[in-house]
C-alpha cells in the first residue's frame, strides 16, 4: 500500500479548496457548526470531554498526554479567571506543521479554542505564535477580527449571550518558551523560563489562575471531533492513537513538506508520499519525531508505524510527528555537532544541569567533529547525558540528552573512527 | 499532620511544607544553593536532589511537597550520585579561584564541594569568563564565579521591593547585572553579599583584607536607628574589619540595612580622637588623662562655683549606652544641673508627656499589621528594615496609608496618601483625625479632603491597626500637635500609637532618666538660651539639633565646653577639652531598642589609643569631684543600677500618652519652605564617617539640595547645577536635583550636614538663588 492517502483529513483539509484560509470556505464545509451546536444545547461539559475521551486524541505538541484527561483536570466549580492557551511555538528544529494551520486553517483552530474555553469555563484564550513567522501573526489576527465580526468570538457568541476572546501573543523565537510554562512566563511579560512543577498550569497556570494549555493541532482537532464524534475520530488511527496527524517530513526526500494521514500509517508508506529518499541515495537513519527524539536507524524506522506506541517501542519518540530523514552521506558526528550546538544555544540557562551539561555536550562533539577526540569521550558523553537527564526542571534537559545518546548508541563506530583518525568515515 | 521518614528518622509537620522544611526541621541537612528560607523557592540549582520512594527520578527537597508516608533518603547511593553529578557541573565553569576569593573559607560551594566534589575534573574545555559589573562603592563582583542561583535576584524582587540585579541571557551566557546605566542603590543592597553562596558579590570595602578564618566574630548591637540590628563584628588584629548579621527573628531577621552593614569604617576612620586634648591659648595640645581630667573637672567646678549649677547644659547622643547614658544624667544631677536631654533634634517640647516615646508594640507585630498610617516618616531611609518588614504587610493584604511631606516611594503599594508641604502637616494630619471622627478640639474648620476620607475608610476597616510617628513627625515644629492628633486618630479607630524611634538608644536615654526634671531645660532650650558651659557626650549639637546655627553658635560662644567623643571633629572648633572615649564597638554595653527590648554587649575590640571606655571616664569625672556613688567596676554594675528590674523597668516607663495640647498650626505658611529630614547616611556620627556610604546614590543625594521640577523652573534655576541656598541669614551653595515626589514650595535639604551648618532651622523659609 503506497497510494497517497485520500480519506478525511482533521486539520489540512481546506488545501483541496480555494481559499484555504477564508471565513466562507471554512463555513461552507461545516466549520462553526459543532459551535453553534454546543451554544444552542448548552452541551454539558462532561460529555465534551467525554468524546474527546474517546477520541483518544493525544496532544500533538510533543508530549502525547491524553488531551481529554488533561481536559478534566480543570477544576470545575473555581470561581474566578481561567484561561486556555494555544501553544505555536513550534520551534522544534524539523517541525513546521502548526504554522500551516494558521496559514490554511486559521478558523478551525479558532473554533477548537472556543469550544475548549466553553468546555473549560475560560474567560480568555491567547495563541503563543513563534516569533520567527510575522506574517502568520498578521495573519492570524485577520481571522480573529473576521471571527469576532462573525459573531463567533467576543461578547455574545452565536446569539448565546456567552463571551469569550481570543488573543494572540508574539513569541520571540526562544526554543524553550515552547515549554507550557515558559511560554506562561512569556505571556506574563517575564523571561521565558519554565516553573517547577507542581504546582501543574491546571491549578496554577496564566497569571496563577488554572490554565489548559495545548498544542495548536490538538486545539484544531476538536471541532473535528465534536462534527463528528469520538469515535469517528479513533477510528481514522488506531487504538490509543486516534486521528490523522500532520506529519512534517524533512531533509534528505523529494518531497519535503507536510502530509497529513492516519495514525498508524507504516514510515514506508510517509517516505513513498514524499517521493521515497533523494533519488540515488539510500536511507540512513530517522529521526522520527523532532529533533530531541533518539535517532533510528533505517532498518528499525523501515519497520514502524507511526504512531506513539510502535515508536516509542522502537526506542524514540513520536514526539510533534516531525520527520528529519538523513541519507548515506550524512556524517553523524557533524549532524549531532549541529544538534547538540541547538540544544546548548537554546537552554534557558536556569538548572544546573542542562546550563552546564548542554554546553559540555556540545564541546565535546564539536572537538570530535573537529579532530580533537579522545578515546574517553563517548563514554564521557553518556555520563553526562545519564547527569542531565530527569534531574532538570523541564524537559529541555532530557531534549538535550536524547540526541547525543542515541546517536553514539546507534552509530558508535563512526564517532570512533572520528577519534581515532581525526576525520570522517562518510567522506563527505 | 502528614508523617515522613527522611533518612529512617520520623518527622510530623505541617501539610504544605516541602521535604526540605522538613529535613531543617529534624536538623538533617540536604546540600542547597538556591534554596533559602526567606526567599521564594527557585528548584534550580538541583543540588538538593533526593531519593523518594517509589518516584522514578531524584526530587529537589526544596520544592517538592511533603505526603503523609513519604519516603525520603537524602543520603542513599541514588540522591548522592544525583548530588554528585550537579556539583561537577557547578563545578566544570567555576573559576576554582578559591585562594584569591574572598569567600574563601565561608564558602558554600566550596563547603559542599568537599563532600560532594570530585578529585580532579572530567571537564577539559575551555571555561567561561564572565565580564565584571559595577554595582556601586559597597558591592564588588566576580561575576565568573556566579552559579546563577538567582538568590540576589530574588532579593531584589522579594525583600528590597526593587529588582535592581537581573539575570539576562540564556544557558550559558545568563548573566547577573543591574539595569543599564543603573548602580544597585537600595539602602538594603548589601544583603546580597550574604546571600550569594559563592565570591561572585562580595563586600568592595572589605575585599582582600582579611582571610574570613583570621577573624574572630563578637556581637554587637547596630548604633544607628531604633531597630538594634544584631551584628557580627569581625575582628582581626584589634581592628572591625567587617559587619554581618547575627538572625534574630524578632527583630532583623537574617538582614542588614546597609547603614548597619558598613558603617564599621568610621571606628577606622582617622578622625579618631585617640588622646585626650586641651586648648591652650587657642591652639589644642595632647596631654594625659590624669591632666586632661584634672583640667575637665576644674574648669566646670569654676562655672559651677561662679555661676551655678543650672549655668552648665549636658547634652548626650541617644546613640550612646544606657550605661553611659545613666551615669552622665546622674553625674549631672549630683553636680545639681536638671539641664539634661538626648533629645537635639525636636524643637517642639510642648505637652504633657508621661513616659517614653517606643513603637507601642513587638517589631514582629508589624509585619500582622492590616492597617497603618504612617505620619510624616522618610521609613525607607530612617528605618531600611522595619520599612521592609511594611512591604511583608502590604503583600499578604495589608494596607498603608502615607501623610508625609514627600511622596517618596516605599517600594510597595499605598492605599492612599496626603502628601503636602511641612507647615501643611498639621492640617492634612487634623483631616484624617476628622474623618474618622476623632475626639478632639480645634478641628471645626478643618475641611475633609476625599483622601482624606478614604484614608478614614481604610482606617477604620481591618483589625490589627497601628498610627506610626516618623522622625519628621518628632522633629516637626509643631511635634506636640501631629502627636496629640496621631493619638486621636489611634483611639477613634482603635490602632496603637507608635513612634518609629530613630536613634538606637533613644528609648534607654528616656527610662534612664536622660531628661531634663523639674526646673530643667530640654536641648532646644539649653541652645536658644546659651549656657555658661556643655558637656557633651558622643554628640554632634552643631550638626544635628533642630537648629544647627543656634547650636552652634551657642557651644561657640560658651566658656567651656567639654566633649566626650570618639571623634576629633566633634566640637573641635569650640570645646577646650576633648576626652577620647570609646566607640560602640570598644565598650561593654546595652541599648534599649524601640520595642523595650534591652540588648547588651562586650567590647569586641578595645578602644583606639589612648581612648577609654565613657562610662569610666564618668565615673572618674564624679570622682574628681567626690560625689558619692561614683564607684561602679563594671558596665553590668552601671546597668544593674541604671535598670534595676532589667526589661521590667524598661517597660514601666514606656508611654505613648500627650496631653495638654492645643492644635493651632492649621494654617500652611506662605513661600517656600525646608524639608530637613536626616539623609539616611548622616543619621550619626558613625553613619556619616563611613566613606563607602557617602559615595553611594543616597551619601551623594544626602548632600544636595532637592526640589520639583515645577519650583526649579518657576526660580529659573537648572537642575544639576549649583545653587544659592539662604536660611535665616546665611547663605550656602548646594547642587540641585530634580525630585518630583515633593510637593511644591519645598525645598529638601537634609538635616545633619557639615555644609548646612550655618542655615539654621531643619524647618522653615528657606530661598533658592542662582548662582
Ligand atoms: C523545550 C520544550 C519545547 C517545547 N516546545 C513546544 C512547542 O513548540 N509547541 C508545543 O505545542 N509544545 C511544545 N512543548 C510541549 C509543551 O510543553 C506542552 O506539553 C504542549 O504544548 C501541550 O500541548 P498538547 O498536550 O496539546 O501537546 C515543548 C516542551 C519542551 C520541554
Ligand atoms: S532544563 Fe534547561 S531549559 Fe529547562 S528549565 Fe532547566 S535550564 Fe531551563
Ligand atoms: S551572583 Fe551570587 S547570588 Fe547572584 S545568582 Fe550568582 S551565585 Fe547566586
Ligand atoms: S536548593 Fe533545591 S534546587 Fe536549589
Amino acid at each position: 500500500m503506497s497510494a497517497p492517502y485520500t480519506g478525511p483529513k482533521v486539520c489540512l483539509w481546506t488545501l483541496d479548496h480555494a481559499n484555504p484560509a477564508s471565513l466562507e470556505t471554512y463555513v461552507a464545509n461545516g466549520g462553526y457548526s459543532a459551535l453553534k451546536k454546543i451554544l444552542a444545547e448548552k452541551t454539558p461539559a462532561a460529555e465534551i470531554i467525554e468524546q474527546v475521551k474517546i477520541s483518544a486524541l493525544r496532544g500533538r505538541g510533543g508530549a502525547g498526554f491524553p488531551t481529554g484527561l488533561k481536559w478534566s483536570f480543570m477544576p470545575r466549580n473555581y470561581e474566578g479567571d481561567k484561561y486556555i492557551v494555544c501553544n505555536s511555538d513550534e520551534g522544534e528544529p524539523g517541525t513546521f506543521k502548526d504554522r500551516d494551520i494558521i496559514e490554511f486553517n486559521p478558523h478551525q483552530l479558532i473554533e477548537g479554542m472556543v469550544i475548549a474555553g466553553y468546555t473549560l469555563g475560560a474567560k480568555a484564550g491567547y495563541n503563543y505564535i513563534h516569533g520567527e513567522i510575522f506574517e502568520l501573526y498578521e495573519s492570524w489576527e485577520k481571522a480573529l477580527e473576521e471571527a469576532r465580526s462573525a459573531g463567533y468570538l467576543g461578547n455574545n457568541i452565536c446569539g448565546s449571550g456567552w463571551a469569550f476572546d481570543v488573543h494572540a501573543h508574539q513569541g520571540y523565537g526562544a526554543y524553550v518558551c515552547g515549554e507550557e510554562t515558559a511560554l506562561l512566563e512569556s505571556i506574563e511579560g517575564k523571561k521565558g523560563q519554565p516553573r517547577f512543577k507542581p504546582p501543574f498550569p491546571a491549578s496554577f497556570g496564566l497569571y496563577g489562575k488554572p490554565t489548559t494549555i495545548n498544542n495548536t493541532e490538538t486545539l484544531a482537532s476538536i471541532p473535528w471531533i465534536m462534527r463528528n464524534g469520538g469515535q469517528a475520530f479513533l477510528d481514522l488511527g488506531k487504538p490509543n492513537n486516534g486521528g490523522t496527524k500532520i506529519f512534517s517530513i524533512s531533509g534528505h526526500v523529494n518531497k519535503p513538506g507536510n502530509y497529513e494521514i492516519p495514525m498508524g500509517t507504516p514510515f514506508a508508506d510517509l517516505l513513498v508520499m514524499a517521493g521515497g529518499v533523494r533519488d540515488g541515495h539510500t536511507l540512513k537513519a530517522v529521526i522520527p519525531g523532532g529533533s530531541s527524539a533518539p535517532v533510528l536507524p533505517a532498518e528499525i524506522i523501515m519497520a514502524c508505524t507511526l504512531d506513539y506506541d510502535s515508536i516509542a517501542k522502537a526506542g524514540s519518540m513520536f514526539g510533534s510527528g516531525a520527520v528529519i530523514v538523513m541519507d548515506e552521506t550524512v556524517c553523524m558526528v557533524k549532524a549531532l555537532e549541529r544538534l547538540s550546538y541547538f540544544y546548548y544555544e537554546e537552554s534557558c540557562g536556569q538548572c544546573t544541569p542542562c546550563r552546564e551539561g548542554t554546553g559540555w555536550m556540545y564541546r565535546v562533539v564539536h572537538r570530535i567533529e573537529h579532530g580533537e577526540g579522545r578515546p574517553e569521550d563517548l563514554d564521557l558523553l553518556m555520563s553526562v547525558g545519564n547527569n542531565i537527564a530527569g534531574r532538570t526542571i523541564c524537559a529541555l534537559g532530557e531534549a538535550a540528552v536524547g540526541p547525543v545518546q542515541s546517536f553514539i548508541k546507534h552509530f558508535r563506530q563512526e564517532f570512533e573512527y572520528h577519534i581515532e583518525h581525526k576525520r570522517c568515515m562518510v567522506g563527505a | 499532620m502528614p508523617l515522613i521518614t527522611i533518612d529512617d528518622q520520623q518527622i510530623e509537620i505541617a501539610a504544605g511544607s516541602t521535604v526540605m522544611d522538613a529535613a531543617r526541621a529534624a536538623g538533617i541537612y540536604i546540600p542547597h544553593f538556591c534554596y533559602h528560607k526567606k526567599l521564594s523557592i527557585a528548584a534550580s540549582c538541583r543540588m538538593c536532589l533526593i531519593e523518594v520512594e517509589k518516584a522514578p527520578k531524584p526530587l529537589p527537597a526544596c520544592a517538592t511537597p511533603v505526603t503523609d508516608g513519604m519516603v525520603v533518603r537524602s543520603y542513599s547511593a541514588k540522591a548522592v550520585e544525583a548530588q554528585k553529578g550537579v556539583m561537577e557541573f557547578l563545578l566544570i565553569n567555576h573559576p576554582l579561584d578559591c585562594p584569591i576569593c574572598d569567600q574563601g573559607g565561608e564558602c558554600q560551594l566550596q563547603d559542599i564541594a568537599v563532600g560532594y566534589g570530585g578529585v580532579a575534573s572530567r571537564y577539559a574545555e575551555a571555561k567561561r569568563v564572565v565580564k565584571e559589573k559595577d554595582l556601586g562603592p559597597l558591592v564588588a563582583t566576580d561575576m565568573t564565579r556566579c552559579i546563577h542561583c538567582s538568590r540576589c535576584v530574588r532579593f531584589g524582587q522579594e525583600i528590597a521591593g526593587i529588582m535592581e540585579l537581573g539575570m539576562p541571557g540564556r544557558g550559558e551566557h545568563t548573566e547577573v547585572m543591574p539595569f543599564l546605566e543603573h548602580h544597585v542603590s537600595s539602602e538594603l543592597s548589601g544583603n546580597v553579599i550574604d546571600l550569594c553562596p559563592v565570591g561572585a558579590l562580595t563586600s568592595k570595602p572589605f575585599r582582600f583584607s582579611a582571610r574570613s578564618w583570621e577573624m574572630a566574630r563578637r556581637k554587637g548591637i547596630s548604633p544607628h536607628d531604633g531597630l538594634g540590628s544584631n551584628l557580627a563584628l569581625q575582628v582581626k588584629d584589634n581592628r572591625v574589619m567587617r559587619v554581618t548579621p547575627v538572625d534574630n527573628e524578632a527583630i532583623n531577621e537574617c538582614w542588614l540595612a546597609d547603614r548597619d552593614r558598613f558603617s564599621y569604617q568610621a571606628l577606622n576612620s582617622a578622625e579618631r580622637l585617640t588622646r585626650p586634648m586641651v586648648k591652650d591659648g587657642g591652639r589644642w595640645v595632647e596631654v594625659d588623662w590624669p591632666k586632661a581630667m584634672a583640667f575637665a573637672a576644674g574648669a566646670l567646678k569654676v562655672i559651677r562655683d561662679t555661676h551655678g549649677a543650672s549655668a552648665i547644659g549636658f547634652i548626650a547622643s541617644p546613640h550612646q549606652t544606657v550605661e553611659e547614658l545613666y551615669l552622665f544624667q546622674k553625674l549631672a544631677r549630683a553636680l545639681g544641673c536638671e539641664n539634661i536631654d538626648s533629645r537635639i533634634d525636636r524643637v517642639d517640647f510642648s505637652g504633657r508627656r508621661d513616659g517614653v516615646e517606643w513603637l507601642g508594640m513587638a517589631v514582629t507585630d508589624l509585619n500582622k499589621l492590616d492597617r497603618v498610617l504612617l505620619v510624616a516618616s522618610t521609613v525607607r531611609k530612617e528605618q531600611p528594615l522595619i520599612a521592609q518588614r511594611l512591604r511583608q504587610a502590604v503583600k499578604k493584604g495589608a494596607q498603608v496609608n502615607v501623610v508625609h511631606c514627600a511622596d517618596d516611594d516605599l517600594l510597595c503599594s499605598v492605599a492612599n496618601k496626603l502628601i503636602a508641604r511641612p507647615s501643611d502637616l498639621v492640617n492634612i494630619l487634623a483631616q484624617v483625625a476628622k474623618a474618622v471622627g476623632a475626639d478632639i478640639d480645634g478641628l471645626s474648620d478643618v475641611v475633609v479632603s476625599d483622601a482624606a476620607r478614604a484614608m478614614a475608610a481604610s482606617l477604620k476597616s481591618g483589625e490589627k491597626k497601628a498610627v506610626l510617628l516618623g522622625a519628621v513627625a518628632q522633629q516637626h515644629p509643631a511635634a506636640s500637635e501631629l502627636h496629640v492628633l496621631a493619638q486621636a486618630i489611634a483611639k477613634a479607630t482603635g490602632a496603637t500609637l507608635g513612634f518609629l524611634v530613630d536613634s538606637a538608644n533613644a528609648v534607654g536615654a528616656g527610662v534612664v532618666g536622660c531628661r531634663p526634671r523639674q526646673g530643667g531645660l530640654n536641648a532646644a532650650a539649653m541652645f536658644v538660651a546659651p549656657k555658661k558651659a556643655y558637656v557633651i557626650l558622643g554628640a554632634e549639637p552643631e550638626l544635628d539639633a533642630a537648629d544647627s546655627a543656634v547650636a552652634h553658635q551657642a557651644l561657640a560662644g560658651a566658656e567651656l565646653v567639654i566633649a566626650l567623643s570618639p571623634f576629633k571633629t566633634a566640637g573641635a572648633d569650640y570645646a577646650q577639652v576633648m576626652l577620647p572615649v570609646a566607640a560602640y564597638a570598644e565598650t561593654a554595653g546595652s541599648y534599649v531598642n524601640m520595642e523595650g527590648r534591652l540588648q547588651s554587649w562586650c567590647a569586641a575590640i578595645p578602644p583606639q589609643g589612648e581612648a577609654r571606655t565613657a562610662w569610666k571616664v564618668l565615673r572618674v569625672l564624679g570622682n574628681q569631684f567626690g560625689l558619692a556613688g561614683f564607684d561602679q567596676d563594671s558596665a553590668e554594675q552601671v546597668l544593674a543600677e541604671a535598670l534595676p528590674e532589667g526589661e521590667a523597668t524598661v517597660r514601666a516607663r514606656l508611654n505613648n500618652e500627650i496631653a495638654d495640647v492645643t492644635v493651632a498650626h492649621l494654617n500652611a505658611a506662605a513661600g517656600i519652605e525646608r524639608l530637613g529630614d536626616t539623609a539616611v547616611y548622616q543619621l550619626d556620627a558613625y553613619s556619616r564617617r563611613a566613606p563607602a556610604l557617602q559615595v553611594t546614590v543616597d551619601g551623594q543625594v544626602g548632600h544636595a539640595a532637592m526640589a520639583c521640577g515645577a519650583l526649579i523652573a518657576r526660580l529659573g534655576l537648572s537642575e544639576d547645577k549649583p545653587v544659592k541656598v539662604r536660611q535665616s541669614d546665611a547663605e550656602v551653595v548646594f547642587k540641585l536635583m530634580r525630585d518630583d515626589r515633593l510637593p511644591d514650595n519645598v525645598v529638601r535639604l537634609a538635616g545633619g550636614l557639615a555644609a548646612a551648618v550655618q542655615l539654621g532651622p531643619r524647618f522653615g523659609p528657606i530661598s533658592l538663588e542662582k548662582m
